[in-house]
């Protein structure tokens, strides 16, 4: 049977001008998507995250590289077409206090991207859509006319996601959308977003740097490294057998919430993360690795599957 | 327990602030001891009273609109909060030292890190200026940091360079607590890692006693020996790391346990506790945990629990254990 992948990105490179040279924030990154699932990306502040996020949405515009929507690469699309594209694919960020904006309502907020999109028109069905999106996602009705800075921060990502709810998305990016919040609101919002897929068949790219709540959300996990995919695998395959040291050392740095006699043996990594720009041509990880070996430094590494669906970018393989 | 063994302890310690939109109850009533060579965890959520409970530690609450309304905090033997300004400079840096959350506040941007591990150690000893400098190279070469990147400004390190300058200047007077709120917070958790276990092996050589503020359980089960559960303000629940974890006892800290997704097991069902903390200027009467406990009753509502103590170490205050054969679902399997 044919998997039926809802995005299909290959060869995506996003490259920043900066005082100090050509930045690659993501370089040449390919991946799909299963409809109705969700492919978390995870990897350590400024390894490229958001900048994927944003350009498979084309937010911001790709350097080069082909990314499928149900087949169609929107990098070719033109603005016009672009927009009537756009309902389909949204996106809820991390902070949902700055992307809100703070003079409109409640009402006024989730109701926006449906008038923009000129979706509803007439004001009572307007008004019954919102109140259904907000039943959806568990805000009780008496905040309709609340501003943004009068809720907590559990309440404010319930209404980023219905605004993503609002068009109908068969796609949502969550950018880390729980990172800001208390564990017990964390699991509110994460057994919502659970649930709304469930309902919905909606498809999902998770970005976080949370392992453990990546385990527990997605099905794929790509792990990423100085604007590289690193490791891509099925969740219990990523989790039961990392390969890339990068991988087994993010994973072993992970604090378990258990009691034990004694203390677990950690990968600790030495140096940090630079940033990529003027990057020679040898594995970037290479100078933080244990493993490192003179081939590391003489080019990069190709990704390579190594069993179904399991590939992984490393020499020593 | 002999005095002596003893590195803290925060007596009846009861917090507020005085604002415009009402008084702030942050720290109601607590109760906390930090044995001496020992690291006691203080878990809680935002709002909780971490950092308030800290500060007053420090003796450094914003006043106004803070004011530390009751309680006595005795450090190494001595009583703080009744010290004058030049006494307590005197304790802070040698015998309580803190770390604070965000490690770009806690530097100053235009001397030079060398100059800033210095200048503390000045504070408290009676070298030259070139001599404070050296022990500051030194000081930096133990927290991984090459000496000879004394003379950069803080900008010019990355994130986890900082916090571990940060560390650098708490244990350079060698002080026998050190309150470490958040460190690693801010952090990637690999560089996380990193600067746990140089926390964890400085402590071990300077036999430094410790209260790490964190809200991760997994840094509490990792780093201490026992641990203090926060709940606005009160200590809902309290012991060994042991204890707390595999003989969990508050309604509270199991919905934090619940909430958790565990790595060894996705498909673990989360079960989040429901509700939102309470308003801390409008606390509840009763258990301020009541109207989001799903084991509350009438009672609860009523009156502030009282301290149960299970163990010699472990405490729970919640009220349904006035009923010898309560048990959370936790402790049912
Ligand atoms: N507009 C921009 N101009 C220049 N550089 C940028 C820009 N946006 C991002 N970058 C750089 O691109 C790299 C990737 O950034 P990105 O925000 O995608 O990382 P991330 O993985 O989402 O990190 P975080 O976990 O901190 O959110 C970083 O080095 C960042 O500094
Ligand atoms: N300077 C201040 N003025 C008024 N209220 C304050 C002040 N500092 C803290 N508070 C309030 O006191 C309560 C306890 O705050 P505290 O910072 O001690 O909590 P915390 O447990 O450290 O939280 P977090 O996990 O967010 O750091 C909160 O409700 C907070 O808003
Ligand atoms: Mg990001
Ligand atoms: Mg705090």
């Amino acid at each position: 049977m044919m998997v039926d992948n809802i995005l299909e990105v290959s060869n995506l490179k996003k490259y920043f001008k900066t005082k100090q040279g050509i930045l690659h924030a993501v370089d040449g990154v390919s991946f799909t998507l299963e409809r109705g699932k969700t492919l978390g990306i995870v990897g350590e502040s400024g390894c490229g995250k958001s900048t994927i996020g944003r350009t498979v949405l084309r937010l911001i515009e790709p350097t080069s590289g082909e990314i499928r929507f149900n087949g169609t690469d929107i990098n070719k699309l033109n603005k016009h077409q672009m927009r009537s594209m756009r309902p389909q694919m949204q996106i809820i960020f991390q902070d949902p206090y700055s992307s809100l904006n703070p003079r409109r309502t409640v009402s006024q907020t989730i109701r926006e991207p449906i008038t923009l999109n000129r979706m509803i028109s007439d004001r009572a069905k307007l008004d019954e859509r919102v109140a259904q999106l907000m039943d959806m996602v568990g805000l009780a009705e008496r905040f309709v006319n609340s501003y943004p800075h009068e809720l907590d921060g559990g309440r404010r990502q319930r209404i980023g996601i219905a605004r993503a709810l609002s068009v109908n998305p068969e796609f949502i990016v969550c950018d880390e959308p729980v990172s800001a919040l208390d564990v017990s609101i964390q699991a509110q919002i994460l057994n919502l977003l659970k649930q709304l897929q469930r309902k919905m068949g909606l498809s999902y790219i998770f970005i976080t740097h949370d392992m453990s709540v990546v385990n527990y959300f997605s099905d794929d996990i790509a792990v990423m490294y100085m604007g590289k995919m690193v490791e891509k695998a099925p969740v219990e395959e990523l989790f039961s057998n990392p390969v890339h040291p990068y991988t087994k050392a993010l994973l072993s740095a992970v604090p378990i919430p258990e009691y034990r006699e004694e203390k677990h043996k950690r990968i600790i990594l030495r140096g940090e993360v630079t940033s990529p720009v003027n990057l020679p041509d040898e594995c970037r990880f290479a100078k933080r690795c244990s493993q490192a070996c003179d081939q590391c430094i003489k080019k990069e590494p190709p990704l390579t599957e190594i069993r179904p669906g399991h590939f992984v970018c490393c020499c020593n393989i | 327990m002999d005095s002596k063994d003893i590195a803290l302890e925060v007596k009846n310690l009861v917090v507020e602030y005085v604002t415009a939109d009402g008084t702030v109850h942050a720290v109601n009533d607590i109760n906390l001891t930090v044995k001496r060579q020992s690291c006691m965890g203080l878990v809680g959520e935002t709002g909780a009273g971490k950092t308030s409970t800290a500060l007053a530690i420090m003796n450094l609450i914003p006043s106004p609109p803070g004011i530390i309304r009751r309680g006595r905090i005795v450090l190494n033997g001595y009583e703080t909060l009744s010290m004058k300004d030049t006494e307590m400079d005197a304790v802070r840096g040698k015998e309580v030292a803190m770390i604070f959350q965000d490690p770009m506040t806690a530097l100053n941007p235009v001397l030079t890190i060398g100059e800033q591990i210095a200048e503390s150690i000045l504070m408290h000893e009676k070298i030259s200026k070139t001599e404070a400098l050296e022990r500051a190279k030194q000081m930096l070469e133990m927290v991984g940091i090459n000496g000879n990147r004394a003379n950069n400004y803080p900008y010019q390190l990355s994130g986890g360079m900082k916090q571990r300058v940060v560390i650098a200047i708490a244990l350079c007077c060698n002080p026998n607590l050190l309150i470490a709120d958040e460190p690693t917070t801010a952090l990637d958790v690999t560089i996380q890692a990193q600067v746990l276990e140089l926390i964890d092996n400085l402590r071990e050589s300077y036999k430094t006693s410790m209260l790490l503020i964190t809200h991760d359980l997994g840094i509490v089960a990792e780093m201490c020996d026992e641990v203090s559960v926060m709940y606005a303000g009160r200590i809902v629940e309290c012991g060994t790391v042991k204890e707390v974890f595999t003989d969990t006892k508050h309604p509270y800290t199991e919905g934090l346990f619940n909430s958790l997704p565990n790595i060894n097991d996705r498909n673990a069902q989360l079960t989040p506790i429901t509700g939102l903390v309470p308003d801390p200027t409008d606390l509840p009467p009763g258990c301020a945990f009541a109207p989001r406990c799903r084991y509350a009753c009438a009672e609860c509502g009523k009156r502030v629990p009282k301290d149960k103590w299970i163990s010699a170490t472990h405490m729970v205050a919640c009220t349904a254990y006035e009923k010898p054969e309560f048990l959370i679902e936790r402790n049912k399997k």
